[in-house]
């Protein structure tokens, strides 16, 4: 008879007066929606085992019982600051198995709304890596400067953050009257106030000497683990899935992808801000090469039906190659629908990373990661 | 059924009350006349005009207006007066309260936000009372396997340290609670306290992110100590002795600042870690550690240790001042007294009104006030300003900080006003 085994944060372990353990989260305000179980030796961490799924709500199974045009609104829930780019995936699977081809200016318009929300969304993420380290500054100034890109987009879309917007098909309404010059306007003030943030937090030499040689994440075992997006970039790969396998229009525009070699917690904080640049860069570009009038939307039958096969699409979010697998059984529903999403894929490297740093290290590189705890779970 | 909020009704409310009238004064007759009476027995009462001050005394301004003044000059000689208005507790609180209100607002404007607006009408001036009643009308819960009697007094013992400290600062010639020969080293046998009352709090709560909070608090205060006091020693040795009114006094030229900056460089950057502030806020680093040793505190229990932190605060920067800013030191700016209302009294038209007891506070103290407390909000907004800037330093960053670079830095501070001694310039038998 052997004893069963228990997964290693709930095992009974043999008594070490050393070692402490300690519960971040769920509810504790360096944690988010999940719990970090944390070992520690004095200041020093040595094991470490993260525990998702607080906020699980059944998306993909949700996603089975509803046609393509209402999966919409709730496949945006998981990240609602990232509304478009986790629907961007699932768009542009669903119009493959439909059959449907969209026009120009929808390209450029999803374009636009999904770098727009990226900036929204990397704002959000940067304003908790900022309290985090204990920078209140930080927290306030993203925070406030995420309002001009949030109310163009409402000017898009009609809602601020769950815009429900891209649709099979194309995008839900075109653009307002006026809106180029508003978001041209919009655009280049907020890049002219993120370049601020670096006097104020990412030359900061308290912040660097915090974060600099901390939780290093080598070329190799960014690879091995499979981490993607900011976290990918930060270790020396130069990855991206606009440029490598570009959707929509992403061919044609001018923009390049941001690459630090040092792969530690202020090289993976760094890079999501220097996206944010080349994102306005985009909608700048986007804006210009943009056709000026004509159809954004294909015109879809009720309940439409997919074809009889499978479809793997994946985009670059926020926080990285975001894919989405759907089935269909030639019927108005999904057979299956699965989100592969950016957020675990980060979290996995997460032990690597901790065993052996200090305490006061958990905070910097676990949000460095770039993890949104509710994608994870889905 | 809801036992936490009956159904109030204010007439049900006095009419109890009014039911309980004779047991409410007659245990007030027992407890509280002799109570009086004994603090009035021990209590030193002044003297004026050949009479003790007592409270029939006291009362006799009813009578005779003209008693009022010296009645009231009197009182402010007693040490009650100057352990509780002035310059102890409540001047400090005073501050305190004012601290608390321009840290908010300057922190929003700086944070491109408002801050404290609605409450009080104006800009929201009464946010900390409301806080305060908040703190005060909530639950105090103790964790169950909390040290029960050490948990409950370490927020008492933490603002009774503070208030300690406030009591050694002096503000004007003569204003001090406690003018001691030795006050520099109370000065330090009471900043040696606090990691004590701490690492208490911490270890009575008996849970783990206090634990962990309050030694940070240990390593933090512990190693900041040594290179306050060795900063601190530059200017003792300039004016050879460790009372702190003479230190301020002995800087009626110029303030030792300019002579000693690293001292007073080293002093400010150990005062924010011996302050728990940004970017030394270790021990209540919150995306670490919850709120640190503060986790388990509730209610006004938190309350206190919170006005702890601010009379510290207070001290603190009144002890820059005295030290390397001048004290009350300044040129002077409040006008004088107008003489001649001692000598020909106010004409209150056709009635001249002839006041004794003029002038209540003389020239010099109105005027070291006003230096004082000007220099003081000086150093206190500094010491709010880092909070806007700076992240949070990490612990073995921090440690590094103070037991490689502040100690050295305070050795050459000493040694400068050794050479400064020794080379004649200043100190006793020096040129200036």
């Amino acid at each position: 008879m052997s004893t069963p085994t228990l997964p290693p944060g709930l095992a009974i372990q043999k008594a070490d007066e050393r070692i402490m353990t300690l519960n971040v989260g769920p509810q504790h305000p360096g944690s988010g929606h999940m719990r970090i179980i944390v070992q520690i030796d004095g200041d020093y961490i040595v094991a470490c085992d993260p525990d998702p799924g607080y906020v699980h709500r059944g998306e993909e199974k949700m996603a089975e019982y509803r046609n393509y045009v209402l999966n919409i609104p709730h496949l945006e829930r998981p990240v609602i600051h990232d509304s478009c780019n986790i629907l961007y995936p699932y768009v542009l699977g669903a119009e493959e198995l439909l059959g449907l081809e969209i026009t120009e200016r929808a390209k450029y318009v999803r374009v636009i709304a999904s770098e727009l929300n990226r900036c929204v969304y990397t704002m959000y993420w940067l304003a908790i890596y900022g309290i985090f380290l204990g920078h209140s500054t930080m927290f306030m100034w993203p925070a406030g400067d995420r309002e001009l890109l949030i109310d163009l987009l409402e000017k898009m879309t009609g809602a601020r953050v769950t815009h429900s917007y891209f649709i099979p098909g194309g995008i839900r309404n075109d653009l307002p009257a006026n809106f180029e010059d508003v978001c041209l306007r919009q655009v280049n003030y907020f890049e002219k106030r993120i370049k601020e943030y670096a006097d104020v937090f990412y030359d900061n030499p308290i912040l660097l000497s915090r974060t600099e040689k901390t939780g290093i994440l080598t070329r190799e075992n960014a690879i091995r683990l499979g981490t993607t997006g900011s976290v990918l970039r930060a270790s020396g790969v130069d990855y991206d899935v606009r440029k490598k396998e570009p959707y929509d229009v992403y061919d044609e525009l001018d923009f390049q992808t941001n690459v630090m070699k040092s792969g530690d917690s202020y090289a993976r904080s760094r890079i999501p801000w220097l996206d944010m640049m080349e994102s306005c860069r985009i909608i700048r570009d986007a804006l210009q090469k943009m056709p000026k009038s004509g159809s954004v939307r294909v015109k879809l039958k009720p309940n439409p039906k997919g074809a009889i096969g499978s479809v793997y699409k994946r985009i670059e979010s926020g926080r990285g190659a975001l894919g989405c697998y759907i089935v269909s059984d030639k019927k108005a529903e999904p057979y299956r629908v699965k989100l592969s999403v950016p957020s675990f894929r980060n979290l996995i490297a997460l032990p690597h990373l901790l065993i052996g740093e200090k305490l006061g290290n958990m905070p910097s590189v676990y949000w460095s990661l770039n993890y949104w705890p509710v994608e994870a779970d889905r | 059924m809801s036992v936490i909020a009956p159904n109030f009704k204010l007439s049900e409310f006095i009419k109890s009350i009014l039911d309980n009238a004779f047991w409410i004064l007659l245990i007030m007759a027992l407890i509280g006349i002799p109570a009086v009476q004994v603090i009035l027995f021990y209590m030193e009462m002044p003297v004026i005009g050949g009479e003790l001050l007592t409270p029939f005394l006291a009362l006799t301004w009813i009578a005779d207006p003209s008693r009022t003044l010296p009645i009231i000059k009197a009182f402010m000689t007693t040490d009650l007066f100057r352990i509780a208005a002035f310059p102890g507790f409540g001047f400090a609180a005073l501050i305190a309260a004012g601290t608390i209100f321009v840290e908010r607002k300057m922190l929003a404007k700086l944070q491109l936000r408002v801050g404290p607006f609605y409450c009080g009408k104006i800009e929201g001036i009464l946010q900390l009372m409301g806080d305060g009643l908040k703190l005060i009308s909530k639950e105090i819960i103790i964790p169950a396997k909390a040290d029960k009697p050490l948990f409950w007094a370490a927020p008492v013992m933490f603002v009774a340290t503070a208030a300690a400290f406030v009591a050694l600062i002096p503000v004007t010639p003569g204003w001090v609670v406690a003018d001691l020969d030795v006050g520099l080293l109370a000065v330090f046998a009471v900043i040696g306290f606090f990691p004590i009352i701490t690492i208490l709090s911490a270890w009575a709560a008996n849970s783990k992110f206090p634990f962990i909070g309050g030694i940070r608090a240990l390593f933090q205060m512990v190693s900041f100590e040594i290179p306050l006091i060795l900063s601190l020693l530059g200017a003792v040795i300039l004016t050879g002795t460790l009372n702190l009114s003479e230190i301020a006094a002995s800087q009626s030229n110029f303030p030792w600042i300019i002579f000693l900056p690293i001292g007073a460089i080293v002093f400010f950057i150990t005062m924010l870690a011996e302050l728990e502030r940004i970017p030394f806020d270790l021990p209540e680093a919150e995306s670490e550690i919850v709120a640190g040793w503060l986790t388990e505190l509730s209610g006004m229990m938190y309350g206190l240790v919170q006005l702890g932190t601010y009379l510290k605060l207070y001290a603190f920067a009144a002890l820059f001042v005295v030290i390397f800013l001048g004290g009350w030191n300044g040129p002077m700016i409040w006008p004088p007294f107008p003489e001649e209302i001692i000598t020909e009294g106010i004409e209150l038209g056709p009635v001249t009104a002839n006041i004794p007891g003029l002038p209540v506070f003389s020239q010099e103290m109105l005027n070291g006030v006003v230096w004082f407390v000007l220099k003081t909000v000086g150093v206190i907004f500094f010491i709010l300003l880092p909070r806007g800037v700076f992240p949070r330093i990490r612990v073995d960053l921090l440690l590094d900080l103070g037991w490689k670079k502040l100690i050295g830095l305070a050795f050459v501070n000493i040694f400068i006003a050794l050479g400064l001694l020794y080379a004649g310039i200043l100190g006793p038998g020096g040129i200036f």
